[in-house]
């Protein structure tokens, strides 16, 4: 039942909207406010359904509820949640909750009302949460739709100058896919005779032709790969993460880009397993080429927030090589992949926005450099974020790259151990890579000298008799800023140090995934 | 006694999260004044006239040692790592009255596969190197105290210290490959942040990128022995992989042993990862004291060391490492030979020292290996922090300006002197004792046709006489390196406008405290067999030492006013650029590199996302046709329906 209410809160906050401003809710300011009421309601409902979890049984499906939804066609209305989608559910409400922090303050500039803004992000918030404790194909299909129209609303109104034809390659782009996902499981789910994810897990394929599977794998895998995004059909992501508002980018890379592979591990994995094991090595190649793609593509990027989308397509290659090697500790490696990047990438969108707010360019050359000396804290949350980001172990980062390339030593019986092991390798070079250009960036922004345009500006600061007057220019950081920021860090840190937090949830069901113990 | 090293780890890195956050407000409390008053008009004056701000900074450094008690950040970092190293000690005399493993283990974390066990294991090997690993640390915060006494990030620079020592020290206890891993690369990031500590200047900021990227590279390799390892023998623990790693197929343990010599080389500056050890100096000189001389690069070292039984059950990755090391150690000890800069000198002697525990390890000089790390560890620190006292009277990094600083520092001079008398290998200060068992052991193996000291294990014999012949040679470039530094330094006439007299006490006194163990450490080798000294191969290495420490005073004693380098020729300018191997890599990694992601992102803007944008322009010249009769023409859409009727109908007569 906890879910029922966890989806009621953010819907019904969002449809309360509709009511006129004048009636509920006058001004701006208050319906912000409000916006962090209901996704604090729905964090906090989050919350206790994370104490009421039994975590003696994560494997199993939990705190369920099944009800008939549309006999006729065998629908349900069915959700849960385990120990892989979990962390997930905790982790939307999180960042949904500081997002609204964080526009308290800072809200997007954009051709719309604040309150039009505030609905729509409670209605992507209903999306997310439905995709990740769905239990049913259909209904995790209609949520995984639910998702596309107020991001495409939220990139068209409150987006950068190229804006509209991010949203359209947005749209577009992720609609095919999901054409193509939803072909992919109604071939399986026709051919099994349920829509009912758990029921489909719990077969591991049994009943399905191989051939029905490897043609319904290849469906879902390409559906999802737009989202997560696999390479090369991530072309949507640069464009509309660079043109997204903060917020919008934020949840972009911090909780959308997991729907993929989450359905990649919910879905596409226990409904057609020989499909799986078919695909796994391209999967895998497309994986990695993405990891390497992806930090070659920063290393010569000009454009901070273009930066770190491109990150994006990396790190989400760790992930999917891990589901590639089929092996609980490479799906185990997603899963903390998938966590680890919504706490560091949604931080570095924040950081990246408030650095686009103060400078008022993200360019890198035009940024130039001594932002340690200019804004001392917000260069070093990046410096962090940033070290976070390239995996440094004892930060979050580390663990789900590490045991990708672990899983890669060893993959599934079943599979080419030679390709994989050529992928491991390829794929440590490319964290490397990633070093490189996050290092490259920091050397290139906050480090060195402030640039004389900037230090010879003449900034009359409110208090300043002295030389201090340069500092005064780049505005501190706010405290709304500080409340988004801080549990982004915290998380980071303590998932980094004991990263028994997740994987101790995570890897009874990933076993059962694979038909173990 | 886990629970006191954990205690041990832990200290510092308290600390440094404590620094980082609390220091300055710390000393606000102690303060009754605020101090930032005095260092503003410091650091003008240090622009306008060199002289002037050498005296600024002395003055500086002198006035911060009189209230350490009201230094917030210093009393941060230096009271946990002073606990930290009484308790090391405990540890270390506990296992010394009672020797033997003692392990123990927090919690397992499932992975899926092999799980990953954090714990700790204290023996004979990790005690001596902690309480080393803290001794150094404590010396080099407290003399740091004086030495960043104006620098206005000295709580942060302080706290990143800690975070090294802690993490260093967690390398050091770590009873699982992959918990070592975790800080084996703290101890990088830290090194990153440090050698950058001086961002300012964008020539520190890429030096200490190399310096991180050049050890990554070599760390990937070490990750992937770690998992060839942990798979291969179903675990991460230390002692599960030493037990196993006999009954491990042979190709297994070789690759293992190969990868782990990739990071080795990397963290221990080895060849050919060896570049970015130089380039590190831009940090401050207590950084390179600690962490680029004492421990981080040692560290490669000891973990070789650590996984021993591995590498015996891999001769040809023993093999292997003698020749890097061999290669090591005499490039960069003729490399140091044409240096300008003090630290330069250092930096290059330290691959080499480095080079020479790893020769150790190939021929099987376990004990005589660790012991000449301890040795090393000792009089390099001393080393490189006299040559900051001697950085902060001149004012200056290099030997050209130097020269007769012997009279007014005189505790730097016998310190200093007695650091490069135990790099050198003079009897009877530890490098001579520690050098001399890696020497014997290659003169045993090489005599014996490449039968290791180790029980059984060969290693080809061509191998050991290039190790053997290559120590010797290194021994008498080694003491015409040091000759050469010590004669610049400190005799002859001073050739540089600058006031001769002894650094602040706090810093003065800490170096002097560390000729003590560089004095005296070789004595305690004495209690083992084969760590005393053994006259042929003492004999043998003096006189190479001789012959190189003669030569350098002869080129000097002509003409004390010039470099004795010179007399190099034209293989001067070869050796100071260390042989051109930056060049190359700039050539044939680094433009590479660079020159594809900008084809990478042609590529993505013009390949892939034209083919996805393409794909909507084709749509849409597909949908042109059809969108013409839609043109909202009732005629049209009237004569349209007409004729479908008139289709159907007919169709209907004809083929009904």
């Amino acid at each position: 039942m906890i879910f029922v209410l966890l989806l009621a809160i953010p819907l019904a906050g969002a449809l309360a909207l509709l009511l006129p401003a004048g009636r509920f809710l006058p001004g701006d300011g208050a319906v912000r406010r409000y916006g962090v009421g209901v996704s604090g309601a729905a964090l906090l409902v989050a919350l206790s359904a994370a104490a009421a979890f039994d975590y003696g049984d994560p494997s199993r499906v939990q705190l369920e509820i099944d009800r008939d939804w549309a006999p006729a066609i065998g629908l349900r209305f069915h959700l849960g949640v385990d120990g892989i989608s979990l962390p997930l559910v905790l982790l939307t409400a999180l960042l949904s909750l500081l997002c609204f922090v964080h526009a308290l303050r800072h809200p997007p500039h954009g051709a719309a009302s604040d309150r039009l803004l505030v609905g729509l992000l409670l209605v992507l918030e209903v999306g997310l949460l439905g995709t990740f404790t769905a239990l049913d194909l259909v209904l995790f299909f209609v949520f995984f739709e639910v998702v596309l129209i107020p991001m495409y609303a939220v990139i068209v109104l409150w987006g950068g100058p190229g804006r509209r034809a991010a949203a359209y390659k947005f749209i577009l782009y992720t609609l095919l896919g999901s054409g193509l996902l939803l072909a992919g499981m109604l071939l399986v789910a026709v051919n099994a005779g349920t829509l009912d994810a758990t029921e489909l897990a719990r077969r591991h394929g049994a009943g399905i032709a191989h051939g029905v599977q490897v043609n319904a794998f290849l469906l879902m895998v390409l559906g999802f790969g737009v989202k997560a995004p696999m390479w090369p059909l991530h072309t949507w992501l640069p464009d509309a993460h660079t043109e997204a508002p903060t917020i919008g980018s934020v949840l972009l890379a911090g909780v959308l880009l997991k729907m993929g592979t989450y359905g990649l591990v919910r879905v596409a994995l226990p409904l057609a397993p020989d499909g799986a094991a078919y695909w796994a090595p391209w999967l895998g190649l497309l994986a990695v080429v993405g990891i390497v793609y992806g930090a070659l593509a920063c290393l010569a990027q000009r454009e901070l927030k273009r930066m770190i989308a491109f990150s994006s397509v990396g790190h989400m290659g760790f992930v999917l090589l891990g589901i590639a090697t089929l092996t609980p500790v490479g799906v185990n490696a997603a899963l903390f992949g998938n966590i680890a990047h919504g706490l560091i990438t949604g931080l570095l969108f924040f950081l990246v926005g408030a650095v686009k707010v103060r400078y008022g360019t993200g360019e890198l050359d035009r940024l130039g450099g001594g932002m340690l000396t200019e804004a001392p804290r917000l260069a070093s949350v990046l410096t962090f974020a940033s070290v976070a980001s390239l995996g440094l172990p004892g930060l979050a980062g580390f663990w789900g790259e590490m045991l990708a390339l672990l899983g890669a030593y060893r993959p599934h019986a079943d599979l080419p151990r030679e390709t994989f092991v050529t992928f491991m390798v390829v794929g440590g070079l490319g964290a490397v890579l990633t070093a490189a250009y996050f290092l490259r960036m920091l050397t290139k922004i906050t480090h060195g000298a402030v640039p004389a345009d900037r230090a010879a500006a003449p900034a009359p600061g409110p208090d300043g008799p002295d030389g201090t007057a340069t500092r005064t220019r780049i505005a501190p950081i706010s405290r709304c800023e500080y409340a988004a920021w801080t549990p982004l860090i915290v998380l980071t840190l303590l998932v980094g140090l004991w990263p028994k937090t997740l994987l101790a949830v995570t890897t009874a069901p990933v076993r059962a995934l694979f038909g173990g113990g | 006694m886990i629970a006191l090293i954990s205690v041990v780890i832990l200290l510092p890195f308290v600390a440094a999260f404590a620094g980082m956050l609390l220091g300055p407000r710390l000393s606000e409390t102690l303060r009754a004044r605020p101090p930032r008053d005095k260092a503003a008009p410091h650091a003008e004056a240090q622009a306008e006239a060199p002289a002037e701000g050498r005296r600024a900074r002395w003055q500086a450094a002198a006035t911060a040692e009189r209230s350490p008690l009201r230094n917030g950040p210093a009393l941060i970092a230096c009271l946990p790592v002073a606990v930290a190293a009484v308790l090391s000690a405990v540890a270390a005399f506990a296992v010394w009255r009672t020797p033997g493993t003692r392990t123990g283990t927090l919690t397992l974390v499932e992975t899926g596969t092999v799980p990953i066990e954090i714990g700790l294991r204290l023996d004979g090997l990790p005690a001596v190197v902690g309480l080393m690993v803290c001794l150094v640390a404590l010396a080099v915060q407290v003399y740091s105290v004086a030495y960043m006494a104006e620098d206005p990030r000295y709580s942060s620079y302080a706290a990143f210290i800690s975070l090294f020592t802690s993490a260093m020290l967690l390398v050091v206890y770590a009873g699982d490959l992959l918990l070592l891993y975790v800080g084996w690369e703290v101890m990088g990031v830290c090194s990153y942040f440090l050698i950058g500590h001086h961002w300012e200047d964008r020539a520190n900021s890429r030096a200490a990128v190399k310096a991180f990227l050049v050890t990554r590279l070599g760390d990937v390799g070490f990750l992937f022995g770690v998992f060839v390892l942990g798979v291969g023998a179903r675990s991460f623990d230390i002692g599960e992989i030493w037990a196993r790693a006999g009954t491990l197929p042979h190709a297994t343990v070789t690759a293992a042993a190969l990868l782990l010599l990739a990071g080795v080389a990397g963290k221990s500056a080895q060849f050919p990862l060896h570049t970015w050890l130089p380039d590190a100096m831009a940090g401050p000189t207590p950084i390179s004291a600690l962490i680029h001389a004492a421990t981080m690069v040692a560290a490669g070292v000891y973990v070789v060391a650590r996984v021993y039984g591995v590498f015996l059950a891999a001769p040809a990755a023993l093999a292997l490492l003698g020749l890097v090391a061999v290669v090591s150690m005499l490039g960069s000890a003729l490399a140091a030979l044409a240096q300008d800069d003090i630290k330069r000198v250092l930096a290059y002697s330290t691959i080499s020292q480095l080079a020479v525990m790893a020769a150790g390890l190939a021929v099987g000089a376990w004990n005589g290996a660790i012991f000449h790390l301890l040795a090393h560890g000792a009089f390099k620190a001393l080393l490189f922090l006299a040559a900051g006292c001697v950085i902060v009277t001149a004012g200056s990094t290099m030997l050209r300006h130097y020269g007769g600083l012997r009279t007014g520092m005189p505790i730097t001079f016998w310190s200093m002197t007695i650091g490069l008398a135990a790099l050198v290998g003079v009897p009877p200060v530890s490098g001579w004792f520690s050098k001399d068992s890696v020497i014997e052991a290659a003169q045993h193996a090489a005599a014996h046709g490449g039968d290791i000291a180790a029980g059984g294990v060969h290693i080809p014999a061509g191998v050991a006489w290039t190790v053997y012949a290559g120590l010797l040679l290194t021994a008498a470039v080694t003491a015409a390196y040091a000759m050469r530094l010590w004669l610049m330094t400190f005799f002859g006439e001073p050739r540089g406008r600058y006031e001769v007299r002894e650094a602040p006490k706090l810093m003065s006194w800490t170096v002097a405290a560390l000729a003590v163990p560089s004095a005296v450490v070789g004595f305690f080798g004495l209690g083992a067999a084969e760590l005393r000294p053994h006259l042929g191969s003492a004999v043998v290495a003096l006189l190479c030492a001789a012959v190189g420490a003669g030569a350098a005073f002869s080129i000097w004693n002509r003409d004390p006013a010039a470099d004795p380098a010179r007399a190099l020729g034209p293989a001067r300018e070869v050796f100071a650029r260390a042989f051109y191997v930056d060049e190359l890599y700039a050539a044939a990694v680094v433009r590479p590199v660079q020159a594809v992601a900008r084809q990478v992102v042609a590529v993505d803007r013009r390949g892939i996302d034209t083919a996805v944008v393409g794909a909507a322009r084709g749509a849409r010249r597909l949908a042109e046709p059809l969108r013409r009769p839609q043109n909202g023409n009732p005629q049209t859409y009237l004569t349209g329906l007409i004729a479908g009727i008139v289709l159907i109908a007919a169709g209907a007569v004809i083929f009904l």
